[in-house]
Formats: structure tokens, sequence, C-alpha cells
């Protein structure tokens, strides 16, 4: 093969136009608290591209962890290893979240709603589950503490549904006044990234709306995978495709998560 | 004066049918071989007490010694679901499971109350969530001072909190370093305690950041080298990710995951870890 006809790279997936999107979204972010999946690649990939001198958080109570690989887990001896400080679960939630000292969190979920209330507890009813799902862990304070919040997850009519099974993360609420209500200080989710595109809330309603579109992807499409009748921004627009440049860091970042013998 | 005996006499003298019992280790430090134990004695009707409910908490509870978790995440960390414990509260096998769920946050506070001899704790970020409501132990509370309206969480006493060390001396106290977790406050918080550890040491060196469990406080210590695999203790062993992916297949099958149970941790078996 000669130089300069080098086989292009293989076109972003969505999973990875997910990663670096909401990657993107941490420009300028001091502290991040950090869920394990793609907001934890999300994350590492801001540090490695956007935001060198980012704190990442993860609930273990690791402070300022620099993970050379991906963790699998919130409490990779990678994270402990690599962090400023190690504190205690009491400590890491009571001081360092509630305190206010936190810039963003990034949640996933299994179920969202128009306000961005999550769900990540079960699927059906509570006491005859169709799906048990982990539960809430550390995301009902991160969403309630973090400056703003940053959800990623992947769309669909089953995901993004007109009332969720159960509300295990209070994201804007019923809408407008709904998280002053609850003594919820931080300013909650501020972007929802999916696989289709990135949804914001009105700054007045609280009312998610479609603000991006990847590229490829068709605005009837987001609408149809969408369980309630979606806003669409006026000026809406079409997500920047992932660069080589992102590509390829998301990509070694990705590849040195091979599981330790 | 802390005990220092062998796994299998630690866990009959201090743990019976029908106790309640926190078995703590955030992904670091998770006392297995000690859960291993409690399996192999038969112990029922257990109430288990652990927030990040994993492999250990899915063993114990596909072999029918749980009667109710109380937890805050159940999952198996970056891998997917827990199948017994999903086994249990889809379809009632081997029993019906009852369950106290709660964030992070309000199940760690749990244990600060009780290790702080108060009667509740209290925390944000609860208000609005379905965890409201569910547990007989959240409630909300207005600020005595400003009216504010925050969440109270019950202060939680296990009969018997079971954590993994580092190290202890032959006194019985105990050193425990990298991440801490939660495992100081379930110690504090419980009427007994019992700490696996990887060596006993004739004096422990002082090292920057460690928790000390000072011999008072811990009801017994057992040697058991290894008996946190496949989580790990820093300075000791590494977590083998790769038994926490395999464990999603033999899990899945309630026959495979007996015969895995019957090979690896059962009496007469090869021993405790795989």
């Amino acid at each position: 093969m000669s130089l300069g006809h080098a086989t292009p790279a293989p076109p972003a997936t969505t999973d990875e136009i997910m990663a670096v999107v909401a990657a993107r979204e941490l420009r300028g972010t001091a502290t991040c608290f950090v869920g394990i999946g793609i907001p934890s690649t999300a994350a590492n990939l801001a540090r490695r591209l956007y935001s060198p001198a980012v704190v990442l958080v993860y609930e273990s109570g690791a402070i300022g962890a620099k993970p050379l690989r991906l963790p699998l887990s919130i409490g990779d001896g990678e994270l402990a290893d690599t962090a400023d400080v190690v504190v205690s679960v009491p400590e890491i939630f009571n001081y360092w979240l509630q305190g206010g000292r936190i810039d963003v969190g990034m949640l996933g979920a299994a179920q969202i709603d128009r306000f961005a209330n999550l769900n990540t507890t079960v699927i059906g009813d509570y006491d005859a589950p169709r799906v048990r799902l982990p539960g809430a862990g550390g995301a009902p304070q991160i969403a309630a503490s973090c400056g703003k919040v940053v959800v990623v997850m992947a769309q669909s009519a089953r995901t993004f549904v007109g009332e969720l099974d159960f509300v295990t993360t209070v994201g804007h609420g019923d809408g407008p006044g709904a998280r002053e209500r609850l003594g919820l200080r931080g300013r909650g989710p501020s972007v929802v990234v999916t696989d289709l595109g990135v949804l914001r809330p009105d700054p007045s309603s609280r009312e998610l709306v479609l603000t991006a579109v990847h590229p490829g992807v068709e605005l009837a499409t987001a609408k149809d995978e969408t369980g309630w009748e979606l806003r669409v921004a006026r000026d809406l627009s079409t997500t920047v495709p992932p660069s080589t440049y992102e590509l390829s860091a998301l990509r070694a970042l990705v590849a040195e998560r091979e599981p330790r013998r | 004066m802390t005990e220092i005996l062998a796994l299998d006499e630690a866990v009959a003298g201090l743990v019976h049918d029908g106790d309640c019992v926190a078995l703590e280790g955030f992904t670091h430090l998770i006392p297995f071989a000690a859960g291993h134990e409690l399996v192999r004695q038969g112990r029922r009707e257990l109430t288990l007490v652990r927030m990040t409910p994993d492999i250990v908490s899915d063993q114990l509870i596909g072999m029918g010694c749980v009667r109710t978790l109380v937890f805050s995440w159940g999952g198996n960390p970056g891998v997917g679901s827990l199948h017994r414990l999903r086994d249990a509260l889809e379809h009632s096998w081997p029993h019906p499971l009852e369950i106290e769920e709660h964030s992070h946050a309000g199940l760690a506070n749990r244990y600060v109350a009780g290790a702080s001899g108060l009667p509740f704790a209290v925390l944000r970020g609860d208000a609005g969530t379905g965890l409201e409501g569910r547990s007989p132990h959240v409630a909300e509370i207005a600020c005595p001072f400003t009216g504010e309206r925050v969440s109270a969480v019950a202060a939680l006493h296990p009969d018997v909190s079971i954590v993994h060390a580092q190290r202890a001396d032959r006194s019985g106290n105990v050193q425990l370093w990298g991440i801490t977790g939660v495992q100081k406050e379930a110690v504090l918080a419980a009427t007994r305690s019992l700490v696996t550890v990887e060596e006993i040491v004739d004096a422990l060196e002082p090292r920057p950041g460690a928790t000390i469990l000072p011999s008072f406080v811990v009801s017994t210590v057992s040697c058991v080298p290894g008996g946190t695999h496949p989580s790990y203790a820093t300075g000791y062993s590494e977590r083998d990710d790769a038994f926490y992916a395999s464990w999603d297949a033999i899990s899945r099958d309630r026959e495979t995951f007996l015969a895995w149970m019957a090979a690896h941790v059962l009496p007469g078996a090869g021993g405790i870890t795989p």
C-alpha cells in the first residue's frame, strides 16, 4: 500500500458519535463526576482532547483520577493509583458531591422522560418487574448537586418514554420550579446526547428540545423514536461529525481497555 | 479483645440464621471468602446489606441464603446484570427475595448514622425520587433552623459487618488502604464484626491515608490470603476483570450456576476461588 492511499478509517459508530459529542460538552470543565460506560469513555476522551486539567471524580472516592486505560468498574485500582487523593464513600458523597464542588456530572439511563427525569431501577411494575435494573447508585445525588448534568443514552421509543416506570433520578421534575421545590441545588440536566442527536431543556418550560441531529439521521427518525411529541428547535443543526483526530484518540483509548488476566 | 480464628470458626460463631449481615467493599476488598463460608454453612433468612451487590451477593442470593437485600446499586460493573438477583426478583427463584433500596448516599449515610450513635442522617437528592416511600427508612424532614426540606435516612445497625483488609497485627488492629469505601462505618455501626485479612503481622507499619480499625472495635480477625478474589487488595492482588466478565455466562443459567458453586464453593470443592 502506497503512502497517501491508506485505507480510510471506518466511519464512526453510533457509540463513538455519542462519546465524542459528550466529550465536547466537557470543554472548559474543571471537575467532572464520572459514571461507568460511555460517560467514563467520554470523560476520559475529554481529558485527552479538550480539558487536560479536568479533575475526574469517581464515586469510589478517587478524586483526580488519571487512568491510562479505561476502567471496567468505578473502583478499579488504576483509578485509586492515579488519583490525587482517595476518600471514603460517605466523604465523596457528603463533602465533595453534596457540598457543591463538582461542575459536571455524566449519567446514562434506561428510560428518560420529556423533563429529563431518569429511570435506572426497573422496567415494568416495581413489585413484579419485567426487567430489574441495577438501581440508583450515585445518580440521584449526581443530578441533585453537580453544577449541571450531561446525559448520554441511546434514543428509542422504548427509552424515551411518556412516563417513567420508576423515577430514580430527578432531572427537571414536572417543569419550572420543580428542582427548587425539592431542594436540588445544581442546575440539572443541561444536555442529552443520544445516538440520533442532541437535546437541551427549554430555558422556560424545562422540556427537552431537539437541537441537533447527527449526520445522516432524519428528523422523522428522531421523532419516531421519542415516546412523546418531540419539540424541535427552529434552528435545528447537524452535529459536526467526529474528526479524524477525535476518532483516533477515542479508538486508542478504547483499544487500551483489554481485561487484565 | 479481638479473637483470631479460622474463617469457618469465625463465621460459625458470629453469624446466625436470620441475622442482618453487612458485607462491604466498594469494588475493592470485597469479602468473597467470608461470603462463600456463609454459603458453605448454609446460613438462611439473612438480611444482606451491601451498597453494591455484585458477584458475592449473586452467589448468596442464588444459593438461597438471603431473605432481604438492602442495597443501592446491584449489577456486575461494566459487564451487565446480576442474573441470580434478577431471577430472584423476576421469578422468585430459588425463593422470593425482599428488597429495600437506597441511593448510594442514602445507604452510606445510614451507616454513618449507625456509626455515630445517631437515630438518622440527613442528605439531599432523594427528594422527588421513587426511593422515597418505597423504603421505611427514608423520610422527608424540615430543617429545625431554616425549615428547608431534606431527606432523613434511619441509622443502620447490622448484627454483623464483614469486611476484608490488607493486614492486621496479632492484637487485632486492622490496617486497610486504597479505596476504603464504607467499611469503617459498616464495622462501627455493627454489633459484631469480622475482618478477613491478607496477612497477620507482628507490627503494623504506619501508612499515610490508611484506615485503622483498632482491635477494640473488631470482634474477630481471620487470615484469608486471597480472600477477596476476584475483587482485589491493593498492594497484594489485582482485580480479576476476566472473571467478572465470565460470571455473566456462569450465572445466566440456574443449572450452570449450581454446578459452578458445587465445583468451587460448596464443601468438598477445590477451594474458595475459581
